[in-house]
């Protein structure tokens, strides 16, 4: 039978070790009916891909309180789009400022979640945007 | 259903006044003469959506704190236990066990510190917002470092790209912190540091600064937060793995007794636990039993407790249920001394008291309609002058957007100065002593405290506690059952989840990646012009030294082992925090937690 669930790969890069949004979200993913998977702290770019390429997920979550946005995210798109993951769908959760939003988008981050978000919000997003990786065009 | 019908029950809907506990004849007679037909005419109705935690399985409302502690209508009498007394139970303000503060006069003789974090880019920038906080009527200061610093990284390292100067100041020497405090006299000034693994090393620093100052070390006072037990536990900005980190903490209280009696050489810190998502009882008991296994372990070492104990200060969060957090101050004050009594021994009084700070909760402040924040803040804050706060830092409204501007800051600090000046509640000696609510909160939370320290002696002490993810397992399942809540609209948050408007985004501090490259620049200078033999022969002993188990000191002297003489030298001959914690990281390898969701 073929495996329906979503999967998710929840990441925390860089340095900061605040993890109850990472936390809550993967749980939150999980009660929705997805397979996800959480990386744990301080995990680089390379390690990011590498567990994504692995795991096999169709969704790549990266929560990121610190500023370090703009020096993680951009690596972590190149190295998915060197290993031609173009159907993984990047979302970036954390404290993120405005102006910084249009350049992530731009390298290909598909949404950004900033604090005060809504758990169902980024369930239902996740979706309505997934690729379908296997899954049966009838349950998209 | 069935149990609840087998249940002995009075009349409802007043069965509540009845329910484990003895009214008085005149509560009776109100609950059934006044209470009972108000009721009828107007059902109680729960605050936020009528599910989940807001209604009981007959469809009564409930009302629960934030921590999801059921709350009754009304407290009399009948909610203390029948011996209470004010003898008894509360004692006066600065007797044992110290529920009504430490003080005598309260806040009459010494007002609480106002002691704003800040820090952010490069240490010249810092120090000039140090400058103004202090210039604006700030009684002390608290330094944020960013997270290379944390972590014992230079600003040069890969691992710090993107990082530097973000979420506090950027340290990597002696130099740095010489600019940091550059023009602030370290003798007048109390300073707290928020740093933990690198603690020791930061505070190496901070002492020689002050030495080439020509501060006498006996007389500086301040703070280094130097908690580790809740980096494992919430915070998570570890390098080396218990033991050895825990070492390291004992090195410093065991220094600190001797050179600078007057520095507090830890904060025991519940405001990470309870950003983390933990219950305020959590976070009282996990603190709490934090300073236990800190008090073992320098016993082991052959600390004496008075020797060391006065030097503990803790460091709790102040967050938005009013009642539930002066509560949880309370009670602290009153464990921390039966704990340092009875289970210590503790004969000085000065060990038996505990001394705190509070800043309000960052987490409970959200992005949506800001200034709303201001008003949160004021409330948190008053809750700790209540509870009977040493020290407090208010935080600034624009918390979940980035570090806070230059007016945000000031409005934090004027909303202190309005709690201390205005409001007039730092005139008398706890002023809610004796409301029946607040001392059966009070009792309710120090009973509770000592059921999770039951179970927390059961596994062996806090470390082991840690190894097997029991405080991360009940914290992360109480910040899933809140956002659930808050998410169902049980619990409303304005401006969230209630009574929301479509807005303009704020202006911000916004940091780029411009220190990053000047700190690299200063590194890169540094490293030529400093003696780069007397870097390698101070880190080799302090190598040695690291590597040799530390037993109690003889004569009056430290161990000989004690890590600190070490870390001094290496800091005056400008060692850098990174090579200083990689060569503690060479002798005690790193730390990687088993991640539990």
């Amino acid at each position: 039978m073929t495996d329906l669930k979503i999967r998710v790969l929840v990441a925390k890069p860089g340095l900061d070790g605040h993890d109850r949004g990472a936390k809550v979200i993967a749980r939150a993913l999980r009660d929705a009916g997805m397979e996800v998977i959480y990386t744990g702290l301080r995990q680089t770019p390379e390690m990011i891909v590498s567990a994504a390429l692995q795991e096999d997920v169709q969704v790549i979550g990266l929560s990121i309180l610190s500023g370090a946005h703009n020096a993680i995210v951009p690596r972590v798109m190149d190295l998915l789009h060197q290993n031609k993951m173009y159907d993984v769908l990047v979302l970036v959760g954390g404290i993120i400022p405005d102006q910084d939003i249009d350049s992530l988008k731009k390298c290909g981050v598909a949404a950004i979640f900033q604090p005060g978000t809504a758990m169902n919000d980024i369930v239902t997003f996740i979706r309505s945007n997934v690729k379908s990786a296997g899954v049966p065009a009838a349950f998209k | 259903m069935e149990n609840k019908a087998s249940k002995p029950q009075v009349a409802e809907p007043i069965a509540d006044v009845f329910e484990n506990r003895r009214p008085s004849e005149a509560e009776k007679k109100w609950a059934e003469k006044t209470l009972a037909p108000t009721l009828e005419k107007n059902p109680e109705r729960p605050i936020g959506a009528p599910t989940g935690v807001n209604v009981n399985d007959l469809g009564h409302a409930c009302f629960t704190t934030i921590s999801g502690v059921p709350i009754r209508r009304l407290y009399t009498r009948a909610d203390l236990p029948e011996d209470w007394s004010e003898e008894k139970y509360l004692a006066y303000p600065g007797q044992p066990p110290y529920t009504r503060g430490i003080h005598a006069t309260g806040y009459r003789g010494k007002l609480y510190t106002m002691r704003q974090f800040s820090g952010f880019a490069s240490p010249e920038e810092t120090n000039r917002r140090y400058k103004y906080l202090l210039e604006h009527g700030g009684g002390g200061l608290s330094v944020a470092f960013d997270l290379p610093t944390l972590m014992g990284y230079d600003s040069d390292h890969a691992a710090s790209e993107g990082e530097v100067g973000k979420c506090g100041v950027a340290i990597d020497s002696l130099q740095d912190m010489e600019i940091l405090f550059s023009g602030i006299d370290l003798e007048k000034t109390t300073v707290s540091m928020t740093i933990n693994s690198p603690a020791s090393v930061l505070w190496a620093m901070y002492l020689v600064v002050a030495e080439k100052q020509g501060a006498d070390w006996k007389k500086i006072s301040g703070t280094i937060q130097n908690d580790i037990l809740k980096e494992y536990i919430a915070q998570k900005e570890y390098i080396y793995p218990p033991a050895p980190s825990m070492r390291l903490v004992i090195d410093t209280f065991e220094f600190g007794s001797k050179f600078t009696p007057r520095f507090n050489t830890i904060s025991i810190s519940g405001y990470h636990i309870r950003e983390a998502g933990s219950t305020a009882l959590q976070e009282l008991a996990f603190t709490l039993y934090d300073g236990v296994e800190y008090v073992e372990w320098a016993r082991r070492r052959g600390l004496e407790v008075d020797e060391f104990g006065p030097r503990l200060s803790f460091f709790f969060n102040a967050h938005n249920d009013f009642f539930e957090e002066i509560a949880k101050y309370r009670a602290a004050r009153k464990i921390w001394s039966r704990v340092m009594k009875d289970r210590f021994g503790a004969k000085n009084q000065r060990t038996w008291l505990m001394r705190f700070h509070t800043q309000t909760a960052g987490v409970s402040l959200p992005a949506q309609q800001p200034m709303n924040n201001i008003a949160r803040v004021a409330l948190q804050a008053l809750a700790a002058v209540l509870g009977g706060t040493q020290s407090l830092h208010c935080d600034s409204y624009d918390e979940a957007l980035a570090l806070p501007t230059e007016e945000a800051a000031r409005i934090a600090l004027r909303t202190q100065q309005i709690i201390a000046y205005e409001s007039g509640v730092t005139q008398t000696v706890d002023p809610l002593g004796g409301s029946y609510f607040l001392e059966n909160l009070t009792l309710q939370m120090e009973k509770n405290a000592f059921d999770y320290f039951a179970k927390l002696d059961a596994m062996g002490g806090m470390v082991k506690a840690i190894e097997r993810g029991y405080p991360q397992k009940e914290i992360a399942e109480s910040a899933y059952q809140y956002q659930r809540a808050v998410e169902a609209g049980e619990k409303i948050i304005v401006g969230v989840n209630d009574f929301t408007i479509e807005e303009e985004p704020p202006q911000i501090l916004y940091i780029d990646e411009s220190v990053a490259r000047q700190q690299s620049a200063k590194l890169k200078a540094l490293r030529g012009q400093r003696s780069n033999d007397e870097v390698r022969r101070t880190l080799d002993a302090l190598k040695k030294a690291a590597a040799q188990e530390p037993r109690g000191g003889t004569n009056g002297n430290i161990s000989p082992v004690n890590t600190m003489p070490y870390l001094v030298d290496a800091v005056r001959a400008y060692a850098t925090v990174g090579e200083i914690c990689e060569a503690l990281r060479e002798i005690y390898g790193t730390y990687t937690e088993t991640s539990i969701t």
